[in-house]
């Protein structure tokens, strides 16, 4: 199995790192014709302005929206979340929308400033008992969601890990830590879509 | 509602942290709230807020200190982009003064005038994080055992010529390949010869590169400048006097951040690099006088 890694800008080396750890060849993502052949994809933390616009410029970001729109399974971190959000606000207002499926509204750097920037522990049902460390880097918020949006994991009441579908989001970066719990989730959550689609070309 | 989950700032994994989110991007030196939304628009990862850039401080001559906060303060408010800001080598005053303006990262920058000649700022002291500038690996080394989360090859600021970065670049990953070569009974004595710390020597033999992120900065002046940079094997580039002291500002920020990402796309590099207008002027090394050399600045 291949879980694509976007190489625009960002921390992608932890990303490729975590799913080589799990045994999934990770190659790097920066055009359309890379995601051939891809059974899902990692978008990394990084700046959410600067990854949009490449990508929009390079076609990546039309590529991609129809394969969302189709099942295709991606996770966001951080700067990944923000382009999958249906909506985005800022400090001056809102921004237009990047690939928009997941129905999320989040505000960016709503953590605070760097000097606000911390980590913290977190349970987190899906992933047992052992509380995942989170850590929050001028991090975006979940400002609300849609019904259709699970709410995997929250810090005092506010989701920061959210699925919907075959995508999955978080305010955070587990690729920081050691934890390879919420790659591992998300692989399965890959192979589940790659079983559900063969059985559904194989036919009645 | 939950009760308050405990918050742990200004970690070591938080302030390095936030350095790898800017991987592979283009931080540029902005004196401006317009300028930075120049840059934020062109697909810089973060500014540098600064007064004058290094070109117009080494024309100004004087003495060069931190910023009017002031223009921190509007720099800060115009983008959502991490702005960073320069204290003077040694000044943790002015160190103190950026935090409580919640700059998201302090460059203690040779291209300010050094408060001291003798120490650095201690910077595990912050919760914000630092970057602070190298020509070689133990200068590297020693700003990492004083708390950087970043470091940037120096170059030679304000100048527009490559060479210098090039250098330096080409020195820190020369001496990281030798510390990598090196059988581990010969690590305490290349920590000598470096004047770092065995403990990071031994960090620089696992990970085969610098600790933390590793920029390049000082005289970078196009996007084929850039790509080299990239090509050498930088995570990151330093734009100061490079954007807007060009022609055409926005036009070579969007271009030197394209050839950033494609940097082993010839063809690209070509396609962003027409018709930009004339990069800044450039200076000569060699008519530079010893003491106008800022990267001679820290040890």
């Amino acid at each position: 199995m291949r879980i694509g890694v976007l190489a625009i800008q960002g921390d992608v080396r932890e990303h490729r790192r975590h799913l080589e750890r799990l045994g999934i060849d990770a190659p790097e993502v920066r055009a359309p014709q890379h995601l051939d052949g891809l059974a899902g994809l990692i978008m990394p933390g990084g700046e959410s302005s600067t990854i949009g616009m490449l990508m929009s410029e390079s076609g990546l970001l039309d590529a991609l929206g129809q394969r969302i729109r189709a099942g295709f399974p991606v996770y966001g971190t951080c700067a990944g979340m923000i382009l999958l959000a249906n909506r985005v606000e800022g400090a001056r207002g809102p921004f237009p929308a990047w690939l928009a499926g997941l129905d999320i509204t989040v505000a960016r750097n709503a953590y605070g400033r760097q000097v606000q920037s911390f980590e913290a522990d977190i349970p987190v049902a899906e992933l047992g008992p052992e509380p995942v460390r989170v850590v929050f880097i001028r991090a975006p918020k979940v400002l609300s969601h849609g019904p259709g949006v699970r709410v995997l994991g929250s810090l005092d009441g506010e989701p920061v890990l959210v699925e919907q579908g075959a995508l999955l989001a978080s305010s955070f970066h587990p690729e920081l830590t050691d934890d390879l719990r919420i790659h591992r989730y998300f692989a399965d959550k890959v192979r589940q879509s790659q079983e559900a689609a063969a059985v559904a070309s194989a036919g009645p | 509602m939950a009760t308050d989950t405990q918050r742990h700032q200004g970690t070591a994994g938080v302030k390095i942290g936030l350095a790898e989110m800017l991987k592979g991007g283009v931080i540029m030196d902005v004196t401006t709230p317009e300028q930075a939304q120049i840059a934020e628009q062109a697909g810089a990862v973060a500014v540098m807020a600064l007064e004058r850039v290094p070109a117009d401080i080494r024309a100004a001559g004087g003495v060069a200190r931190m910023a009017d906060p002031g223009i921190v303060k509007a720099i800060n408010a115009a983008v959502e982009i991490p702005v960073m800001a320069k204290a003077r080598i040694g000044h943790f005053v002015e160190a103190q003064v950026l935090q409580a303006l919640e700059v998201d990262y302090i460059d203690e920058s040779e291209v300010l005038t050094p408060a001291d000649e003798q120490y650095h700022i201690d910077k595990w002291d912050f919760n914000v994080p630092f970057v602070c500038g190298a020509r070689n690996l133990g200068e590297a080394l020693r700003r990492i055992a004083e708390g950087a989360a970043m470091i940037r090859t120096k170059g030679e600021p304000g100048t527009g010529n490559v060479v210098e970065a090039v250098r330096h670049l080409r020195t820190v990953l020369g001496e990281i390949r030798r510390v990598t070569a090196a059988p581990s009974e010969e690590l305490g004595t290349l920590a000598k010869e470096f004047g770092a710390p065995l403990e990071l020597v031994r960090r620089v033999k696992e990970m085969g590169r610098l600790p933390v992120v590793h920029f390049v900065a000082g005289g970078i002046a196009t996007p084929a400048d850039a790509a080299l940079m990239m090509q050498l094997g930088a995570d990151g580039i330093f734009v100061g006097s490079g954007i807007f002291k060009s022609q055409n500002p926005a036009a070579m920020a969007r271009a030197i951040v394209r050839a950033t990402l494609h940097y082993n796309d010839p063809a690209i590099i070509a396609e962003v690099s027409e018709s930009l207008g004339q990069a800044m002027p450039g200076l000569e090394m060699s008519t530079l006088a010893q003491s106008d050399r800022m990267q001679e600045r820290g040890w």
